[in-house]
């Protein structure tokens, strides 16, 4: 058959046709997990302009680019050093399978980082073998004990994130074993939400309030971090530092989820490259850039990505997605698998429903233990390293000592609408539009 | 103990990060009296060993917040959350308390003997919450375990999308919420009532009261269960 001539709408694409056709079969909407897959304007519309007649190169293998990071050194009494400056994101025991997270603490360990828990409390596997642990508080305070904030090594307290800024949590009754259940409070089994406000503080002054006593509990001894989903990162920033925040998360609409609506996840939040500028604008404005640190992710992938959020000014990044691919999701090993179940390698998404070949997003303890937490653990480790490595190519090459000394005047964009968004000039123009020339 | 063994905080003269720290150290089965609190917030949080805390006059947010063991008296009123994710042991509040009230907790006893703002015992994980007055709405919202008992009245919609905790209420319901109904009371229901009752050192009646649950309708997500 010659299909030379057949032409697909843009508009009403394969995949848009297909939601409708499941939208009127079921009536129900579509949950999956990922963040956005829709093409936005991303680090790939930035480029470095590198070292030339005007600017001095450090030599590519043989002199130090610096690359540790202390965070939340403004109030608390043990801030975290990291030696390098990419995290791993809060991803909860529950979610993903045991394995998985000994396997981001171990990878997180063995490269100098911090990984973090999520909804539903802090195992004992993932301290045990996370040398840097951040512990999450969030609306749901599934698993919230007292004794395990002692235990982290800073706190992060969760408004939001960026796959679904303003939603709460799902997680489905397939996940909900006896364990994850008992850890939660809930019954084995049933379709678990995680509510999407804070049960006992609604606003930034009672916030400061929640802050001081969550420092009062841990004796002033741990960063407290606020996390917030990117949509209005000037002021969730200028809010966040005036709570009394150490560390500013920010997260773009790129960033993944375990279960959302599809609609949610795609039409809600604004990507990581808008939402960088806003927040370190803030920080400046209140005179605290570089002492309230700004941890940035949603869509970071490589040293390239790394290298370009630190110059707009974050002071290290969170990967969540990428991870879980170094941990082999979306695996080719795995196709005849996720055939199976109506997916392929480069497009599973259906973190929700406990299924995944690779043992990460699920709780069946056969398809868990595909996964080794050692091998695992080396793998995370190993793409840490590129991703620094890579970091401090293009920083070396940008004349830096520090992946911190990264500048926005080392950029420039390809694209009025990243030029825009992460104001930096459109490349071979000194333009920034929204800016007078 | 003999009360003279009391150790005296004067919170208009020690700042509370000192009076937590103190009581973050504190020797097991010691006694303390906090005076002047004056409406302090994040007053005797993290307390975490079996002491004895009587503090005198309001206090403001959080206090008592994420308490483990031990006896905690506020002999006034208290602000939003307090004792917010208890763990165990009791707190007792002879006055009235704001919203949020044992939002989260785990575990343990508190004991109002006034009334208690919006959203007493939201979110609730096995604490245990007797309440001598009214609450206010959207009380026991989401709660998943423990029991809540009022001996005056209910607000608007109580135990909105309640799992399993199960709540006691002696005078009247504004509403009930979202997948909440009333149960009938068993046997075991007014033992349990009882106790609780009991160990708040109140005398009302059990069988004055009716019990509320989970219809259980909203356990699995469907398309015609979202509001």
């Amino acid at each position: 058959m010659d299909t030379s001539a057949l032409r697909e709408s843009a508009t009403f694409d394969r995949a848009t046709i297909r939601r409708i056709q499941q939208a009127a079969e079921t009536g129900v909407y579509h949950i999956r997990g990922w963040g956005a897959k829709r093409p936005l304007p991303h680090f790939d519309d930035l480029l470095f302009l590198g070292a030339s007649m005007s600017r001095y190169p450090l030599e590519g293998y043989r002199e130090a680019c610096g690359t540790d990071v202390v965070l939340g050194d403004r109030h608390a009494s043990k801030p975290l050093h990291l030696d390098i400056p990419v995290t791993i994101a809060g991803m909860s025991f529950g979610a993903l399978s045991a394995n998985a997270k000994e396997a981001l603490g171990r990878g997180a360990s063995e490269a100098g980082t911090s990984t973090t828990t999520g909804d539903g409390g802090m195992t004992p596997e993932e301290r045990g073998h996370s040398r840097h642990l951040v512990y999450q508080y969030l609306p749901s305070r599934y698993g919230m004990n007292p004794d395990d904030l002692r235990k982290a090594d800073a706190i992060e307290v969760v408004l939001g994130q960026g796959a679904k800024p303003g939603g709460g949590g799902m997680l489905l009754g397939q996940k909900i074993t006896e364990r994850v259940a008992g850890m939660r409070t809930l019954p084995v089994g049933i379709d678990q939400r995680s509510p999407s406000r804070h049960p006992d503080w609604t606003g930034p002054d009672d916030l400061t309030i929640k802050i001081a006593e969550l420092r009062e509990i841990t004796d002033w001894e741990k960063p407290i971090f606020v996390k917030i989903g990117a949509s209005r990162p000037y002021y969730d920033t200028s809010l966040a530092v005036k709570a009394g925040a150490d560390v500013v998360v920010l997260d773009g609409m790129q960033g993944g989820t375990a279960a959302t609506q599809e609609v949610f996840i795609e039409h809600v939040g604004i990507p990581i490259l808008a939402a960088i500028p806003m927040a370190v604008e803030a920080l400046q404005e209140l005179g605290v850039h570089r002492q309230v640190q700004l941890i940035v992710s949603g869509g970071i992938r490589t040293g390239a990505d790394v290298a370009k959020a630190l110059a707009l000014g974050a002071d290290a990044v969170s990967i969540g997605t990428a991870a879980l691919i170094a941990l082999g999701d979306n695996s080719p090993q795995f196709a005849d698998e996720y055939e199976k179940i109506g997916s392929a390698p480069g497009f599973y998404d259906d973190f929700q429903d406990g299924r995944d070949p690779a043992g990460i997003s699920t709780q069946d303890p056969e398809l868990m233990a595909r996964l080794d937490p050692i091998e695992g653990g080396r793998r995370i480790a190993n793409y840490l390293r590129v991703l620094t490595l890579e970091a401090q190519t293009i920083a070396r090459a940008c004349g830096k000592s520090h992946v911190r000394n990264l500048e926005p005047e080392d950029l420039v964009a390809l694209t009025l609408e990243s030029a825009a968004m992460a104001r930096v000039p459109l490349a071979g123009t000194n333009w920034i539009p929204g800016t007078e020339l | 103990m003999d009360v003279l063994e009391e150790t005296v905080v004067d919170l208009a003269s020690t700042p509370v990060r000192e009076l937590n720290k103190a009581l973050h150290e504190a020797e097991p089965g010691s006694r303390w009296r906090v005076e002047n609190p004056r409406g302090a917030h994040n007053v005797a949080v993290g307390i975490h060993e079996d002491i004895r805390v009587t503090v005198e006059g309001h206090v403001g947010y959080f206090a008592a917040g994420m308490h483990q063991k031990g006896w905690l008296e506020i002999v006034g009123n208290a602000g939003t959350g307090l004792a917010e994710n208890i763990m165990s042991g009791t707190v007792h509040v002879t006055g009235s308390t704001s919203q949020s009230t044992g939002a989260t907790g785990h575990g343990g006893l508190i004991v109002v003997d006034g009334s208690t703002g919006a959203r007493c015992g939201i979110a609730m994980k096995g604490v245990d919450i007797v309440v001598g007055g009214d609450i206010g709405h959207m009380s026991a919202f989401m709660a998943q375990a423990g029991r809540l008992v009022v001996c005056g009245d209910a607000g608007e919609a109580l135990g909105d999308s309640i799992y399993e905790a199960r709540i006691y209420v002696k005078g009247t319901v504004a509403s009930l919420g979202a997948d909440c109904i009333e149960k009938p009371m068993r046997d075991e229901h007014l033992a349990e009532l009882g106790d609780l009752l009991a160990a708040a050192g109140r005398s009302d009646d059990p069988a004055d009261f009716r019990r509320y649950g989970s219809a259980r309708t909203l356990y699995h997500f469907h398309s015609h269960n979202t509001y």
